[in-house]
């Protein structure tokens, strides 16, 4: 059974078209991740299948049946917001159970529901406390915790990592992954940071100026990619686009290959001149300058290339990429 | 901490004007105070004079308890303010969170249209209100006054409160939607709490014109039963004589309920009025 299918979805605000022709299916127990640089559309998005946001046009359906006009607290969805959106004047076990109580479960049930979720959370401790009293990454656990208790055919997250430090972010992405394989829910996750989207995503939405880019798994992107904008939004360092005839004279294609398929060689074909080497101990990141472009290699292990320093770079003809004016990846 | 604020001089420079400012405006009501415990002759001959053993009259405070019914303009002064606040702060927050929270057409224009009341005077609506209040009836009830106190209210606050409404988490109300709170629960559960700064704000700005005006109170309810405490205070007022120790007594007497709730408003008050200032 499919979790949500969306079909031709438009939105627009006034005359700013936001959302153009959307077409997405979420398997059930699917982890789909949207991911796109600010301003893509992602969020609305997320709010017009969390149903906050009506569609101009299209069909909205989640586990089969049409919610284009169900409010949002009918539609089985369950929301984690960035900024965690905790109630401020409900402690913790209050927080959590505010939705069930809504639907009017039965005292027993929201006991043993919010028991379950704050021990899934480690939040055991914490149930009698105020958001207030807690650290961002706890206030994070609370939101997630109030959004598993309400056992929904899907879960939502708008980009709930932004707010947190980096360190803390790896634990809550490896927390949430390990969520969705205890739960097997379907989930859709809303980022606009790559790592993200390729550490926990089954399935990866490209979006950009409100249009679908590529839908596929994550190394089906990061191999396949359709067009230059997905090739060079996928991978960190971002992939190296330069004029094709720098290699082929005359050839007209833009040439994209991947920071990590660079490599020093005495006969490569790139002469370049090093601006500035970024030591990582088990990566070296040399950015330097091919004629008129800037690109990026990474080299594997520790290197002594200086500043200034000239060095050529070679790869594999098999690694490369080409791209035709419009950016459509051509062969 | 910065320099400024550690210099001694300057500490002693800022507490210094502050304190003189807290005399100046502290002084009428001092000498309100001391000259209603004093005799008629004490008040005239040294009026910055504290009350001795000599001077000292509870006479004014006897006037006022004898004469009128002191006891009822009190009651309708509290009813009239009360209700009216009660009013312009549940009216004003309701029409501030739809004009804040939902986009509708002419959403702007109705904003604007509520603020214009801002700066137009309610009184020069003075005679239009009285036919009105005539012919509903109202005239001489305390019903006549709530109302023209609410209208007179609502636009500041509208005002004031869909500013802080706006700033309310649209995460926050989203959440609550999901979790299948009414909008009239977001509204009465979730927002109000949260401006409750704004409120207290906005109560006391119209608390205070509210309890010490004369005109609506003289024009639409003179009768002796709603009279309220600034115009049954008028009593001692006369043309040709006028009954000094009793209006002051009056006046202090008056003080006291606003200075009350005041108390009671303003821990809120500072922080609604530093809050929009700083994060």
């Amino acid at each position: 059974m499919t979790a949500l299918t969306l079909t031709n979805v438009n939105k627009s605000f006034g005359d700013v078209h936001v959302l153009k022709d959307i077409n997405i299916e979420v398997e059930d127990g699917e982890f789909v991740v949207f991911v796109g640089p600010s301003g893509c559309g992602k969020s609305t998005l997320l709010r017009v299948i969390a149903g906050l946001e009506d569609a101009t046009s299209g069909e909205v359906r989640i586990g089969g049946e049409m919610v284009n006009a169900t409010p949002p607290s009918r539609r089985g969805i369950a929301m984690v917001f960035q900024s965690y959106a905790l109630y401020p004047h409900l402690n913790v076990r209050k927080n959590m159970s505010l939705a069930l109580k809504q639907e009017k479960q039965s005292k027993a049930v929201i006991e043993e529901r919010v028991g379950k979720a704050s021990k899934m959370l480690n939040l055991e401790d914490y149930l009698d406390r105020y958001p207030s009293e807690l650290s961002g990454g706890q206030r994070q656990r609370v939101a997630i915790g109030r959004a598993i208790v309400r056992e929904p055919k899907l879960f939502l997250f708008d980009e709930p990592l932004s707010n947190l430090d980096a360190a803390l972010r790896m634990n809550t992405r490896l927390e949430i992954a390990n969520l969705h394989d205890a739960l097997a829910a379907s989930m859709i996750y809303v980022t606009h940071d790559q790592t993200e989207a390729m550490t926990l995503a089954d399935k990866i939405v490209v979006l950009r100026d409100g249009r679908v880019e590529q839908i596929g798994s994550p190394m089906e992107l990061y191999n396949n990619p359709a067009n230059q904008f997905v090739a060079g939004f996928l991978g960190s360092p971002a992939m190296n686009f330069m004029p094709a005839g720098y290699v082929n004279d005359g050839d007209g294609r833009t040439m994209g290959v991947r920071p990590e398929d660079l490599r020093l060689a005495d006969d490569g074909a790139l002469s370049a001149a090093v601006q500035h080497v970024e030591h990582l101990g088990g990566d070296t990141n040399v950015i330097a300058r091919v004629k008129d472009t800037q690109i990026t290699a990474r080299l594997f292990g520790q290197h002594s290339i200086n500043q200034g320093e000239t060095v050529t770079l070679g790869f594999s003809p098999e690694r490369l990429y080409y791209f035709d004016d419009n950016g459509a990846r051509v062969q | 901490m910065n320099k400024a604020r550690k210099n001694p001089f300057n500490t002693l420079a800022m507490h210094g004007a502050l304190i003189l400012y807290t005399l100046i405006a502290l002084f009428p009501v001092f000498v309100i105070l001391i000259n209603s415990f004093k005799d008629r002759k004490a008040i005239f001959r040294e009026p910055l004079a504290l009350p001795d053993a000599e001077t000292f009259s509870m006479i004014g405070y006897q006037t006022v308890m004898k004469q009128g019914d002191f006891f009822l303009y009190f009651q309708n002064s509290l009813i009239v303010t009360v209700a009216s606040l009660f009013f312009v702060l549940l009216f004003g927050a309701m029409a501030a969170f739809a004009l804040a929270e939902y986009r509708f057409k002419g959403n702007t224009l109705m904003g604007l249209y509520l603020a214009l009341g801002i700066m137009i005077p309610i009184r020069i609506g003075t005679v239009a209100i009285l036919e009105m209040m005539v012919a509903g009836g109202l005239v001489n009830t305390l019903w006549a006054l709530i109302l023209v106190y609410t209208a007179q209210g609502l636009p500041l606050a509208v005002f004031i409160l869909s500013e802080f409404m706006r700033q309310v988490s649209d995460d926050l109300k989203n959440a609550a939607r999901v979790d299948g709170l009414s909008e009239y629960a977001i509204f009465f559960r979730l927002v109000l709490p949260l401006v409750r700064p704004a409120m207290a704000t906005v109560a006391v700005f119209n608390m205070i014109p509210i309890w010490n005006d004369l005109w609506f109170p003289l024009i639409l309810a003179p009768a002796e039963e709603t009279k309220t405490l600034t115009l049954g205070s008028q009593v001692f007022i006369g043309q040709f004589v006028t009954d000094w120790n009793a209006v002051l007594s009056a006046l202090s007497m008056a003080i006291l309920p606003v200075l009350i709730l005041y108390v009671i408003f303003s821990r809120q008050l500072i922080r609604g009025i530093t809050s929009g200032a700083v994060k």
